[in-house]
């Protein structure tokens, strides 16, 4: 029987609650103005993240990714499709390796079924397994699972200013204002032109620097700017990380209310 | 009457010469290794479970009601205040509360999954040698001091002094990150203790978790619970319950009877071999001496008394194989005894308590078993092939022609 792999179910799920929640601050279904503004100064980290909202958020998104998992002694990629309405919705179904194809993963409202072929199995992946660090990899589930806004659990504020990847960026830092959070205090460089951001960084409560996640290929796609490749490394290991890189994607898409149900999986 | 019989079936058994010290020899072979094989699972018995107790669970321990040691996913809520209970015992160090948290731990760059266990560095219920948690605590350093065993030492390629990352998560679920460093490194039978455990004051933990005042469980002294305020396993209260000796002892116990089941088929067969040794015999014996048999019945002694005389013949076999199991056995045992028997390494990596070495323990009780054992299978086997005597007529016998 094919033994269910949460480490790449999480990754590739990851991606698609990543892209839906990175700045996540108020949710608008309207694309926002398209038109590259320079960040003032004076604004408040809350404003910047809602104008990174606007500049990434969509109604929803489908998009084709591959996922490389840099092991110590190999490296994986993973094929996988996916379907997302704002960060509380997705859907995802792996295309390859033929080992994984057609397995299939649902998230709603904060509750994840995983839908394994071989064994013609849905199995919700839930309570404690959601709080492990998932195997070996630099991933845990809360990552993907943790769906609130940014704005509703941090206070956020300007700062600094620096240069990322030859680009002007403003670094906001964000301190958990509620306890039941991952992460108390996380830190984001956002490019002061295009509204995205470039890096994100997770703490610990004692200031340790526990994750990085580094977003690039910057795009614009459907008059938005968009980042199409994102390294997420768990810094107290040595490696390189896990890799997500976008093939394609399609915002504002139509997508049948059907998919994102229990009844899709099979 | 019955000491002619007796010493017919000696006389005989000498005259059959090398048959008999054959037959002889092999029963006292397997009455040996029938011996040694309990031996050794009494002694292994003995040894986990002493030393399960000396580090792991005392005399008894109170847990809190969801905790499952062989389920680390419980710890999350497996946790409460302990309030007053056993205060002075705990203060006077003859009962120890634990707090286990699960944590990550990153020695050189590698991701591990630990068990972080808070442990009063002062206590004296278990053999963990806790007071290398104070003497280990490096002024203005603020890495925490923990022990480690070997096992986990050896597969985090750890050493005394190094330092590492360690994180875990709060109470509220929320990240956290300190250093540790290695204050001691300890060697234990018991694996249990050790593997994937990072040893560390119990009060730096509750700090770490904001879970001030709360334990896991509580082991217990022989002290404590002899003194009866608890009864047999079960709860004490909607957040604890005790569970005594047997229940700690259980997967010892469960483990050794299948040891003992698989031990015992081994020896079945050896001392089947042997006893099917004297069954030929016995079977040849009958047809041969057929003459002899007719002459007993002609003489007057009943059928019975002769099949006697041919089923002591046979049981005698097992009385001469158990003193020569005894003139070479004892010393060789004893010689075992003494040097004990060397386990091949990784043994312990079945979870159980297993010294390097195993000493037998032979017990007066257990050496009687199992020369009745061998004594009564002998017996039974002698006796089958001479029940043939009694169907014979003496006439027929007289002149060789068996029925």
């Amino acid at each position: 029987m094919k033994i269910y792999k949460p480490a790449i179910i999480t990754a590739i799920l990851l991606l698609g609650s990543l892209l839906g929640s990175l700045p996540a601050s108020a949710r608008s279904s309207q694309p926002a103005a398209r038109q590259p503004a320079i960040i003032q100064p004076d604004q408040s980290g809350e404003a910047i993240l809602r104008k990174v909202d606007q500049n990434i958020s969509s109604k929803n998104r489908v998009f084709e990714s591959t996922m490389i998992i840099h092991g110590r002694r190999s490296t994986r990629s993973i094929t996988s499709k996916s379907w997302s309405e704002g960060d509380k919705k997705s859907f995802s179904e792996y295309l390859t390796p033929a080992a994984e194809a057609g397995t299939k993963m649902l998230k709603l409202e904060g509750q994840l079924w995983i839908y394994t072929p071989s064994a013609d199995r849905t199995i919700q992946i839930s309570g404690h397994m959601l709080r492990q660090s998932v195997m070996g990899s630099d991933l845990s589930y809360e990552d993907m699972m943790d769906d609130r806004k940014l704005t509703d659990i941090y206070d956020s504020k300007v700062i600094g200013k620096d240069t990322l990847g030859g680009r002007d960026v403003l670094v906001l830092e964000l301190t958990a204002r509620v306890t039941d959070v991952a992460y108390h205090r996380q830190k984001m460089w956002i490019d002061a032109e295009r509204f995205v951001p470039l890096r994100q960084e997770m703490y610990a409560k004692s200031g340790q620097l526990l994750k990085r996640m580094d977003l690039s290929d910057v795009e614009r796609i459907q008059g938005r700017w968009f980042p199409k490749t994102m390294v997420y490394k768990d810094m107290l290991k040595e490696g390189k990380g896990t890799e997500f890189r976008i093939t394609k994607i399609q915002f504002d898409a139509a997508i049948p209310e059907h998919v994102f149900s229990k009844a899709s999986l099979r | 009457m019955e000491w002619l019989s007796i010493k017919l079936a000696f006389r005989n058994l000498m005259g059959s010469g090398k048959r008999t010290w054959l037959n002889v020899t092999v029963l006292s072979i397997a009455f040996v290794v029938i011996v040694f094989y309990n031996g050794l699972l009494d002694g292994w018995n003995l040894q986990a479970k002493r030393d399960t107790k000396a580090w792991e669970t005392g005399s008894g321990r109170i847990d809190h009601v969801l905790y499952d040691q062989f389920d680390p996913l419980s710890l999350v809520d497996a946790h409460a205040p302990l309030g007053d209970m056993l205060k002075a015992e705990i203060e006077s160090g003859s009962a120890v509360a634990v707090l286990a948290v699960q944590a990550s731990a990153y020695p050189n760059g590698r991701m591990v999954n630990v068990l972080l266990k808070g442990i009063d560095p002062e206590q004296k219920t278990l053999s963990l040698p806790t007071a290398a948690l104070d003497s280990g605590r490096v002024e203005g350093d603020p890495a925490i001091p923990v022990i480690v065993g070997d096992r986990t030492a050896k597969s985090a390629k750890l050493k005394e002094g190094d330092v590492m990352i360690v994180r875990w998560r709060d109470v509220n679920g929320t990240f956290d990150a300190r250093e540790v460093r290695i204050a001691g490194i300890f060697k234990t039978t018991v694996p249990t203790v050790d593997g994937g455990q990072l040893w560390m004051p119990l009060e730096d933990l509750r700090e770490m978790t904001s879970l001030y005042g709360e334990a896991t469980y509580i082991v217990l002294s022989d002290e404590v619970v002899a003194s009866g305020d608890f009864g047999s396993t079960g709860a004490l209260s909607d957040e604890w319950r005790y569970m005594d000796e047997d229940a700690l002892m259980k997967e010892i116990d469960d483990i050794i009877k299948t040891k003992r089941a698989s031990s015992m088929i081994m020896s079945m067969l050896l001392l089947g071999i042997a006893l099917l040794a004297i069954f030929d015999t016995q079977i040849l014996s009958i047809f041969r001496r057929q003459k002899e048999i007719g002459t007993y019945i002609a003489l007057g002694m009943t059928r019975l008394r002769v099949v006697g005389i041919f089923t002591i013949e046979g049981t005698v076999h097992s009385i001469l194989a158990i003193l020569l199991g005894l003139i070479w056995g004892m010393p060789l045992l004893k010689l075992i005894q003494h040097v004990g028997l060397p386990m091949p390494a990784g043994t312990d990596q079945v979870g159980l308590a297993i010294a390097d070495k195993i000493v037998p323990a032979y017990s007066a009780g257990m050496i009687m078993a199992s020369v009745v054992l061998v004594i009564v299978t002998s017996f039974i086997v002698s006796y089958i092939p001479a029940r043939k005597i009694s169907k014979m007529k003496p006439t027929e016998a007289l002149r060789g022609k068996l029925l």
